[in-house]
């Protein structure tokens, strides 16, 4: 026999059970017909995870249809039952093992199912991939550990199944493990570990295998006990994407409470926060809650609120990091891998919706540097587009500056997804920051006039108004903002040409009215989206005032910090 | 003082990963929808989601709480929802099916039968009530009064208590669900959800339901005010009878369940280890009648 104890997954023998009794969430992965449904039915039968009387129930069936019982029968007959009639996405299953709760989901192999897999996989902590013996590696088997990989799953294992049909043979466990290994480093994924199973036999599923000596690994169920339950990692720089700023005055409540979900890293009671993109600085006052102890600190993973010292603007969409730790970069081109989800292909030029963190902002496809098949890895550099469920390399601009941290560094503020007509269409993560803005603000060029000195002369932060209630109440509108002395301007023109013009006009601290009457509701969301949300107010029956009364739009873009109260 | 909490806060348990993602949730439904509301039944779970909301607004509720009031529910169900509306300075509008009503077209009229009642007084009054077609009722709070609501503007983002263990079909839902004009939901057609990015978008004419508490089992709501100590009314008690409600509906469907269970802990045990042991568990499938109880179906009749 050729094999050593050294080829079978030293890695994965030396992992330690984990003391750790939090659900862990798990996606199983593979071909077609490769015996993921035996695995998963064996693991319940082994963990006593079926309903009383269910595998006799499903045993006595298979005798009255007189067919030999398998163990994929049982998950079959759970998933009709959880489904009561209707099709089934990514299923999950819940079971435990003596040491903790799992929720195990079931990847469907058929590649129109890969929304619910990516929805289903994307939070799981650990993966395990099945691929038959005799088959060898599949297309389904590069495809899920593609997006696996995407999806930045860290803790891979891959069971190779079926080892009873070639006879226990570990020559052809290390050939696929030889061959699936090398697939996943160029992908730059380092599995775990390969452990040869039989599903139907039960070798090394939940008890070691007898016909398999040359193998002294872990079972798969020891090896779920070993897989780390992903924690919020504290120890990197702090990153928090601001979800909203509070300012709820009821029973006198004076707070101005910046919240937000810590993803990395942690802050305290008198550390120096830094705003971004906008580079808005301060420091921590407070740190709130409600019904908890008074503390000084929140950390990664804690949906946080914190106080600051000085009153200073900011809005949800900007990232609060700490100042002197590594900073996230902001610009307005990035390199990302990005994975498409939508019916229609996504094209060189395209205007899309990037969602990253809590910052919103319109974005265009600049170029498609590759196209790659999920499964072949073979890459077509020469497309202009990117069609449904394939997976390419491209360059994004967005219309203004965003807050992001390399993939690779920093996962959580790393990824973003795109949105198309009102749909999550797509999702990436970010590879590369890049140099050169094109139209965003900073195309038309800076003068030596900071934002601050605008603030102070105009007494007002820049801000838009779209009205769609007729040219003749914007113009009303317009009128009564500047004889309340603010400094405004008025735009009637195509919402094209009205996004061209706001940045330059916010630029120099204006507040823009716009007659958005004749713009159609994804219009009025371009543009609102161009100046960013914060700095926006729509007027009109669907919008954030529903009368063009110059008291109501001023109430709210005082609401908004955009005039002083 | 600092040292017990950071060493607590470095533990977090499953309740607090649970929470915060709740929290998460309820924010991002608050940035982006400015027609939200939260659906109160007054139960276990919806009162778990307005904690959750205090906790996400540090103490307030920014988000008004809309409660379907069938005429039929327990009274003291009523009087809890006015004192808590008072006590955490509530937006609190009621909707009901007042047509309904004054035709006596109900079940415990003998008009008709209980599903039929039921989509009349609860479904029908919410979704009426959601649109704005139908008149709400807002509590003045300096009053205690009820009065008509001036606002009729469609509810675009309604947030909602469902587990996804109650039954079969919830496992599938997303925790911001798409619905049509119609409220009819398209599982088939659902967006994807990931890296706690979520459909806050949505086309003219439709809403969006946002799902909060789909990864909590009752198991962990009762956990969870058992930690805060949240106010429940005790009708999910029992008091010496042996006899408490599991579920909270209207009077005439809703019936006790056999329990001894006098508070909060004693409802934890017997989900973990007494009688209802193994049916949170199995996502509340027929199948596990095997148990001996027909709590299932009385779960059913009083869950409506």
């Amino acid at each position: 026999m050729l094999l050593t104890t050294e080829r079978s997954s030293p890695s994965l023998r030396d992992l330690p059970p984990v003391a750790d009794h939090r659900r862990l969430h798990l996606v199983i992965g593979g071909h077609v017909d490769h015996g993921k449904s035996t695995i998963i039915g064996r693991l319940l039968a082994a963990t006593g995870s079926l309903p009383l009387g269910k595998l006799e129930a499903v045993r006595a069936n298979c005798e009255r249809n007189s067919k030999p019982f398998e163990y994929a029968f049982l998950l079959d007959a759970l998933k009709d039952e959880q489904s009561q009639g209707i099709t089934i996405d990514a299923a999950r299953v819940f079971f435990r093992t003596a040491s903790r709760p799992y929720i195990l989901i079931d990847a469907p192999g058929h590649i129109e199912f890969l929304r619910n897999l990516i929805t289903g996989a994307a939070r799981a902590e650990a993966a395990l991939l099945v691929i038959d013996a005799r088959e060898g590696v599949r297309e389904n088997s590069r495809r899920h550990g593609t997006m696996m990989s995407l999806l930045g799953i860290r803790q891979l294992v891959v069971l190779v199944n079926k080892m009873d049909l070639v006879g226990y043979d570990g020559e052809a466990f290390a050939r696929i493990e030889d061959e699936y290994r090398a697939f996943l480093a160029k992908i730059g994924v380092e599995p775990l570990g390969f452990i040869p199973v039989s599903g139907r036999e039960g070798d090394n599923i939940a008890r070691p295998s007898a016909a398999m000596p040359w193998y002294d690994g872990p079972t798969v169920l020891e090896t779920l006990d070993r897989f780390r339950s992903e924690v919020a990692d504290a120890d990197k720089p702090f990153r928090m994407p601001v979800q909203d700023v509070y300012k709820f005055t009821a029973g006198g409540d004076d707070r101005r409470i910046v919240a937000g979900t810590v993803e990395t890293g942690r802050i305290a009671v008198g550390d120096e926060v830094v705003f971004l993109p906008s580079g808005k600085r301060s420091r921590v006052a407070t740190v709130e809650g409600f019904n908890v102890e008074p503390r000084r600190e929140a950390r990664a993973g804690e949906v946080a609120g914190f106080t600051l010292e000085e009153q200073i603007y900011v809005a949800r969409g900007e990232v609060a990091t700490v100042a002197g730790q590594p900073a996230p970069r902001v610009a307005t081109r990035l390199k990302a891998s990005l994975f498409w989800l939508g019916r229609k292909p996504l094209e060189t030029g395209r205007e899309v919706v990037l969602k990253l963190g809590t910052a919103r902002v319109p974005a265009r496809i600049e170029a498609i540097h590759r196209v790659l098949d999920a499964s072949t890895l073979a890459t077509d550099e020469r497309r202009d587009r990117v069609e449904r469920h394939e997976v390419a390399e491209c360059t994004l601009r967005t219309v203004r500056p965003i807050a992001f941290d390399l993939a690779a560094e920093l996962a959580g503020t790393g990824r973003f997804v795109i949105v198309d007509d009102y749909e999550i269409r797509g999702g990436g993560i970010v590879r590369e920051a890049l140099e050169g803005g094109g139209e965003g603000q900073a195309a038309w060029g800076r003068g030596q006039i900071d934002e601050a000195r605008r603030v102070e002369r105009n007494g007002h932060t820049a801000g838009l108004v779209l009205v769609t209630h007729g040219a003749e109440a914007a113009r009303a509108l317009e009128a009564a903002l500047f004889d309340g002395g603010a400094q405004t301007a008025y735009l009637e023109a195509a919402a094209g040409r009205v996004a061209d013009a706001v940045p330059v006009l916010l630029d120099a601290g204006l507040i823009a009215v716009v007659d958005a009457s004749a713009f159609a509701a994804s219009e009025i969301a371009f543009v609102r989206d161009t100046a960013g949300h914060e700095l926006t107010v729509v007027s009109g029956p669907a919008g954030d005032v529903g009368v063009p009364e110059p008291a109501a739009v001023r109430a709210v873009l005082q609401e908004k910090g955009i005039l002083r109260s | 003082m600092t040292t017990a909490v950071a060493e607590r806060r470095t533990s977090t348990d499953h309740l607090d990963q649970l929470e915060a993602r709740s929290v998460h949730i309820l924010r991002e439904a608050y940035a982006n929808f400015r027609q939200l509301c939260m659906l109160w039944s007054i139960g276990k779970d919806s009162t778990v989601l307005l904690w959750l909301a205090r906790k996400a607004f540090f103490g307030h509720v920014p988000i008004p709480l809309v409660h379907i009031d069938t005429s039929f529910k327990i009274p003291e169900m009523i009087a809890y929802r006015d004192r808590l509306a008072q006590e955490w300075r509530l937006t609190m509008i009621v909707g009901q099916n007042a047509e309904a009503l004054a035709a006596k077209r109900t079940f415990p009229d003998g008009a008709v039968d209980r599903i039929t009642c039921c989509s009349l007084l609860k479904t029908e009054a919410l979704k009426k009530t959601l649109s704005g077609e139908w008149p709400r009722r807002r509590l003045n709070l300096a009053t205690g009064q009820y009065e008509v609501d001036r606002n009729r503007e469609p509810y675009t983002g309604v947030i909602v208590g469902a587990r996804a263990d109650e039954e079969g079909s919830r496992s599938k839902e997303r925790y911001f669900s798409p619905r049509t004009q119609a409220s009819a939901w398209d599982v088939g057609e659902q967006p994807p959800e990931f890296w706690n990015q979520y459909k806050t978008e949505f086309a003219p004419g439709t809403h969006v339901r946002i799902h909060p508490l789909l990864d909590w089992t009752e198991l962990n709501i009762w956990e969870y005010i058992q930690r805060e100590r949240i106010p429940t009314v005790s009708l999910y008690y029992n008091h010496g009878d042996g006899k408490r409600y599991r579920s909270l509906g209207c009077g005439p469907c809703t019936q006790c369940v056999h329990s001894d269970a006098r508070d909060v802990g004693e409802i934890i045990e017997e989900l973990k280890s007494g009688k209802f042991a193994n049916i949170a568990e199995r996502s509340g499938r027929g199948q596990d009648a095997a148990d001996g109880g027909g709590l299932e179906t009385l779960r059913r009749d009083g869950y409506m």
